[in-house]
């Protein structure tokens, strides 16, 4: 896949201030032995099944599958997961790997603060200092998952620069990388940032898929016909996807978030309006204006308010290998809803997302074919919001 | 020679910043000559950027008022145009590099050429990733400054071997903004470079007093002082130019006794 170190066809590479380079450098080497090392590997596995509680299950939706009378329904349930949501896998191999390069502390951006409380607890597991960078209005949408955070020992920054948002909270992230890496290290969120963060948040994963097709053949003895995730960044697609990349039977779906519609200027739908630039350390696609001016981009779902999309991605795209279609606030809070009423599974407003998609086109399918719809967090921390969406003020 | 190593010819230069644009375009457009009279021997211009992840609040803000203001990368094209007719100052841009791949890399490199720019700072583009855009700098005669870190260390060859017009050395870790105390052993590091390139060091990041300029010339070639003066800038508005002319005549004279 890779055609050069960090590459991914066009996309990827390493754009970072000079300043940083030893930093990542020195965590290509350490990831580099690592990922050949079988005490590293067994650690983590041990991590993952014992503390994560994986593998997640892959649960056969029959309700909705006869409710929408086409395709075979399953959801892969990383909601289930310790912390809520598929971000637990990456942060215990980073985190891990933190540990191993002798770093005293890592760092992180968040959007939902889900990856902010997935590192908080992994740093809290394994004994390192950690502090998390994000946006005023993510802190203002998300007050609970900010003071889950700080009860995990966790120090929170609201990021007042720019939009107060994803975005912002990455650019502070690396702020402080730059001027701290010595004993620090910047545990990235997702499939995004210079090589090698989208190739190391890709590996960890990965897992995802491997346990879909494993768990799948299980059950039903054969590959699905689509796997449908949703796309910020990009982790949990990445995961979902990875594995079934050489099977070309199977379609790969990323639901990137529309917001209140893809001619709307507010909306976070890169793939859709989209075009290359170099950003964040990387070369993708971005939302943004004629002169590279990065775009203000608006979602529902703070963890897909990111006006970029992994390297990786944006090959997939680019390729055909993967289709990326946009969905709007107003289906993705109908899927929540209709979810939660169909199965007793409260999905985080991202995931609901790829729920959204799998609705609109499970009718399309015939009875035998099967679609994976990866859940990858849980909707408790979005239940206020999405109250507020239908006129209900409640507290949280 | 070029402009920019004329700059540093049997003297030490003070390098200001201005971020393009803040508060406006002709504020700038005034300034400009104004600092290059009142002793600037080459003039950074920022083109502002949504995101700025190299910069400190200073100058992330200026970024922010410079946009707020309307200002884009061909209205600074235009701006540097005109005043290229008034004066001889080395004239370079800092930016990042998503302007000017957006642009069009080439493009970019072509119009800076075209209106009088003599250099581009970009950076997110470390040594590494510079065909990105040394190629098209090349192909229209500006140079690609290349920058080093306290962190660079070994790096520190490399870079400097290929290092056009300056090399621009940064003080300190982190983003930029004014500190009461650059503690990175710079003899040090410009003493690494001066083995492997003659190339002038001027050195950035965090200087804003005529002591730290003075102590920083004397060990290099020179001074680069963005967010003190973009301080003024903001503070004074559009009467920024006594001000920060009156600054810049302060530093270039602590710079040159050095």
């Amino acid at each position: 896949m890779e055609a050069k170190k960090g590459r991914y066809g066009l996309y990827g590479g390493q754009y970072i201030p000079e300043t940083l380079v030893p930093a990542v450098q020195e965590v290509e080497q350490a990831y580099e032995a690592c990922k050949n090392d079988p005490a590293f590997q067994a650690e983590l596995k041990d991590l993952m099944e014992n503390y994560a509680g994986r593998p997640s299950l892959l649960y056969y939706a029959e309700k909705m599958t006869k409710d929408l009378g086409g395709a075979k329904i399953y959801l892969k349930r990383e909601d289930l997961n310790h912390t809520g949501s598929h971000k637990i896998n990456n942060v215990l191999g980073q985190v891990l790997l933190a540990k191993k390069m002798g770093k005293k502390r890592v760092i992180a951006e968040t959007g939902a603060g889900q990856h902010g409380v997935a590192t908080a607890t992994a740093a809290a597991l394994m004994g390192l200092e950690c502090e998390i960078f994000m946006g005023k209005e993510d802190t203002d949408r998300q007050v609970l998952n900010c003071y889950r955070m700080e009860l995990l020992g966790a120090k929170v920054h609201p990021v007042t620069s720019g939009t107060m948002t994803l975005k912002d909270a990455v650019n502070e992230t690396m702020r402080e990388w730059a001027s701290r890496m010595d004993d620090t290290l910047y545990v990235l969120g997702s499939v995004m940032g210079p090589h090698p963060f989208p190739m190391i948040v890709r590996d960890f994963q990965k897992i995802i898929g491997e346990e879909i097709k494993e768990q799948l053949m299980e059950k039903e003895g054969k590959l699905p016909d689509a796997v449908i995730a949703c796309v910020g960044g990009g982790s949990n697609a990445m995961g979902s996807f990875y594995e079934f990349i050489p099977d070309t039977g199977v379609r790969l779906i990323g639901c990137e978030a529309a917001g209140l519609g893809v001619d709307n200027p507010k909306n976070a739908a890169t793939i859709a309006n989209g075009s290359v630039g170099i950003f964040h350390g990387m070369k993708s696609l971005f939302c943004q204006d004629e002169y590279g001016q990065i775009a203000p981009v608006y979602s529902i779902s703070a963890g897909l308010d990111y006006p970029g999309i992994g390297p990786e991605h944006a090959n997939l795209n680019e390729t055909g290998r993967a289709q990326y279609v946009p969905i709007t606030d107003e289906e993705a809070v109908e899927a929540f809803e209709y979810l939660s009423r169909t199965e007793g599974i409260i999905p985080a407003i991202e995931s609901a997302h790829a729920v959204a998609y799998a609705k609109k086109i499970a009718p399309e399918f015939e009875k035998d074919q099967i679609i994976v719809v990866t859940i990858s967090g849980r909707g408790d921390k979005d239940v206020a919001a999405i109250a507020r969406y239908r006129g209900v003020e409640i507290f949280d | 020679m070029s402009r920019i190593s004329k700059a540093f010819e049997n003297k030490k230069a003070f390098i200001a910043f201005v971020t393009g644009g803040d508060p406006d375009i002709e504020t700038t457009e005034a300034l400009i000559p104004q600092m290059a009279a009142a002793g600037a021997d080459l003039i950074e211009i920022g083109i502002p950027f949504s995101d700025p992840i190299a910069e400190g609040v200073v100058i992330q803000a200026a970024d922010e008022r410079a946009l707020k203001a309307g200002t884009t990368t061909d209205k600074l094209f235009d701006m540097v145009k005109r005043v290229r007719g008034k004066v001889d100052v080395p004239l370079v841009f800092m930016t990042y590099v998503n302007p000017v791949y957006t642009y069009g890399t080439e493009r970019f490199a072509k119009r800076c050429a075209e209106c009088g720019i003599d250099g581009i700072i970009v950076p997110d583009v470390p040594f590494e990733e510079k065909e990105e855009v040394n190629g098209a700098c090349e192909a229209a005669g500006i140079e690609l400054i290349s920058m080093i870190a306290p962190t660079s260390r070994e790096r520190i060859d490399m870079i400097a071997r290929q290092a056009k017009g300056f090399l621009y050395c940064v003080s300190s870790l982190g983003v930029t903004g004014v500190r009461s105390k650059i503690t990175t052993n710079i003899k040090e590091m410009i003493d690494h470079v001066k083995k492997a390139s003659d190339i002038p060091c001027a050195i950035g990041f965090g200087i804003a007093t005529p002591e730290q300029a003075h102590e920083m010339a004397s060990v290099s070639d020179g001074a680069i002082v963005g967010s003190a003066i973009v301080r003024l800038i903001a503070q004074n508005g559009k009467n920024c130019i006594d001000p920060v002319c009156q600054y810049v005549r302060e530093m270039k004279a602590a710079v040159a006794s050095a």
